[in-house]
């Protein structure tokens, strides 16, 4: 009996040697293409030892950099918060028109090059842009300033929190909102007391992703940032032009501190995965 | 029939007595058109503004051209690699028990979280010609950095997250019933493979191979440090348009912006033409 099931599993499967063959090869693949550059950023930057990376990092260019990136990410992440809780209610409880239309506008970033994300506010908003000439004259800077970054990354970020709500919602249906609006709750209440529970780690998960990609921009960002030494650089172009200066310690002593927040923005996506993966849309996994 | 009326009458509150459609929808039409549309408008009005001979003057140049053939050319080999590697690695994370498994399966997904600028150096530093790999390559005749083969590299590390995660999900769920079926019918292991597995996992192949080649047409930031960025040998279109805009020429920027989105639409829908048919059974 063991024998012949043994058999039918042979029969399903690869011999012995062969899985060995392809496990090997696929964590061969992994470790070169994946776990190298991480291992690079990790000894390059450690280098020149603890003084340099602390210099390198605390430098104030750097500092400035650190603070610009945190303030963009503060500002786009619960934009999109809110876009994306906005869209994914109208998406997944209403029926309307062009509902396809604005679910494939939406991925639509996805499909388009950071840089050209950049180039169309530099169109709009660039001293030879549509409004170039108004915002010259009232002293508003938008393009090579703050609020240009803050445009093109929330362009470049644009679907992360709806693509996670809306599959989620979707597959939800309507029955518990409706259930609670005939006990007479307002639509508030209805979405706190509701709809936010069942969503929340979905919001966190598309949060993180959002964030992590917010931090990390770098065509966008580049087109818009005019590279302007401790004003417009956010901490990837700080990481180019510290590379494009041979001080390649510190390029990477500060590409660490990114690196730091991807291996942390993977550790809570694991988590959330692995602990709340049921109240997650498995459909949008992929970006 | 009054049904029918009922639901042409009333397409816009079908769902029930819930409200909040006119706060949501208006919020998500407006911030889509501030954010993206009215943006991406801005760039076909200024291309249309060219018209047709000027855009073409600017897109038919021998530089554009090179650049372009370089990030498809690139990008589609990056994508096809990815894919296989990818379907070799999402089968042996599915299909086989390893130690350490879970932790390999995270990892694929760090391209998505690791900064462009910073993936961008990290394969410079290895590829280069004094790098740990690089300087192994180079002995053996292969030059990675600073080469078209460089923007493969970082097209590869950037892509391989979607032919995974496109591939593995479907994997999973494919019933171990039908490769029985053909093995007790008498096929080998191989022609179960080729026959039976291969054509199920053909939609979540291409899926991956379009969300990578997608991603790699318009990658900027990991390829610039390693492509040496040499104009017509290893100057991707990106790059190119961040040139025409350091020299305050919008025109050319818009041409070639233009030029790469038209590209890349008609290849994505006619990828995703051919991913319906594939998965409705019309091919193979």
């Amino acid at each position: 009996m063991a024998r012949s099931s043994e058999r039918a599993d042979a029969a399903i499967s690869e011999p012995r040697w062969l899985r060995w063959l392809l496990i090997a090869i696929a964590i061969a693949l992994i470790l070169i293409v994946v776990v190298l550059p991480l291992a690079v950023v990790v000894v390059e930057a450690a280098a020149q030892g603890w003084a340099a990376y602390q210099n390198a990092i605390l430098e104030s260019d750097t500092l400035a950099a650190i603070w610009l990136t945190l303030l963009v990410a503060t500002l786009c992440v619960p934009a999109n918060v809110i876009f994306g809780v906005a869209a994914a209610w109208a998406i997944s409880k209403f029926r309307f028109p062009g509902k396809g239309l604005l679910l494939s506008l939406i991925d639509l970033p996805f499909s388009v090059s950071p840089v050209v994300a950049g180039l169309v506010f530099v169109l709009l908003f660039g001293a030879q842009g549509w409004f170039g000439e108004w915002l010259k004259a009232h002293e508003i800077k938008i393009i090579f300033a703050t609020p240009g970054i803050v445009l093109a990354t929330f362009f470049v970020t644009f679907p992360f929190v709806a693509r996670e709500l809306i599959p989620l919602m979707q597959q939800q249906g309507q029955d518990q909102e409706e259930a609670a609006a005939s006990l007479g709750a307002s639509g508030w209440q209805m979405f706190w007391r509701v709809t936010f529970p069942n969503v929340r780690w979905a919001l966190l998960y598309g949060v993180l992703l959002c964030n992590a990609r917010a931090m990390g921009e770098f065509g966008a960002v580049s087109v818009v940032s005019g590279h302007i030494r401790g004003l417009t650089n956010t901490l990837p172009l700080q990481v180019e032009i510290l590379h494009n200066d041979f001080q390649t310690a510190a390029a990477f002593a500060v590409a660490s501190l990114l690196t730091v927040l991807a291996l942390i923005t993977l550790g809570l996506k694991l988590w959330l995965e692995r602990r709340h993966g049921e109240s997650l849309a498995r459909a949008a996994r992929t970006h | 029939m009054s049904a029918v009326f009922a639901k042409l009458a009333h397409p816009w509150r079908q769902a029930g007595p819930l409200p909040g459609l006119g706060l949501t929808l208006g919020i998500s039409l407006t911030w889509l058109s501030l954010i993206v549309l009215i943006p991406l408008l801005a760039l076909l009005i200024k291309a249309s503004g060219l018209g047709v001979h000027g855009w073409w003057a600017i897109a038919s140049d021998a530089r554009v051209w090179a650049a372009m053939k370089l990030s498809f050319g690139t990008a589609l080999l990056a994508a096809l690699i990815d894919t296989v590697i990818g379907g070799l690695i999402a089968w042996v994370l599915v299909r086989y028990r390893f130690p350490a498994r879970s932790f390999f399966d995270a990892l694929i997904d760090l391209p998505f979280a690791l900064p462009t600028a910073v993936a961008g150096i990290a394969l410079t530093a290895i590829y280069a010609g004094n790098g740990w790999l690089g300087h192994w390559l180079e002995l053996a005749g292969l030059k990675v950095a600073y080469t078209p083969v460089g923007i493969i590299v970082a097209l590869l590390f950037i892509g391989l997250p979607f032919t995974v995660r496109t591939v593995q999900p479907v994997l999973e769920n494919l019933h171990r019933e039908h490769e029985e079926a053909a093995a007790s019918l008498g096929a080998s292991r191989f022609t179960t493979l080729w026959r039976v597995l291969l054509p199920q996992l053909a939609p979540a192949l291409l899926t991956g191979f379009s969300l990578a080649f997608a991603r790699g047409v318009g990658e900027y930031g990991s390829v610039i440090f390693i492509a040496g960025n040499l104009p017509y040998v290893s100057e991707i279109a990106p790059l190119l348009i961040v040139i025409k805009l350091d020299e305050y020429d919008y025109a050319g920027a818009t041409a070639i912006a233009s030029l790469m989105l038209a590209t890349s639409f008609l290849i994505l829908f006619a990828l995703n033409t051919l991913q319906r048919r594939l998965s409705r059974g019309q091919i193979l």
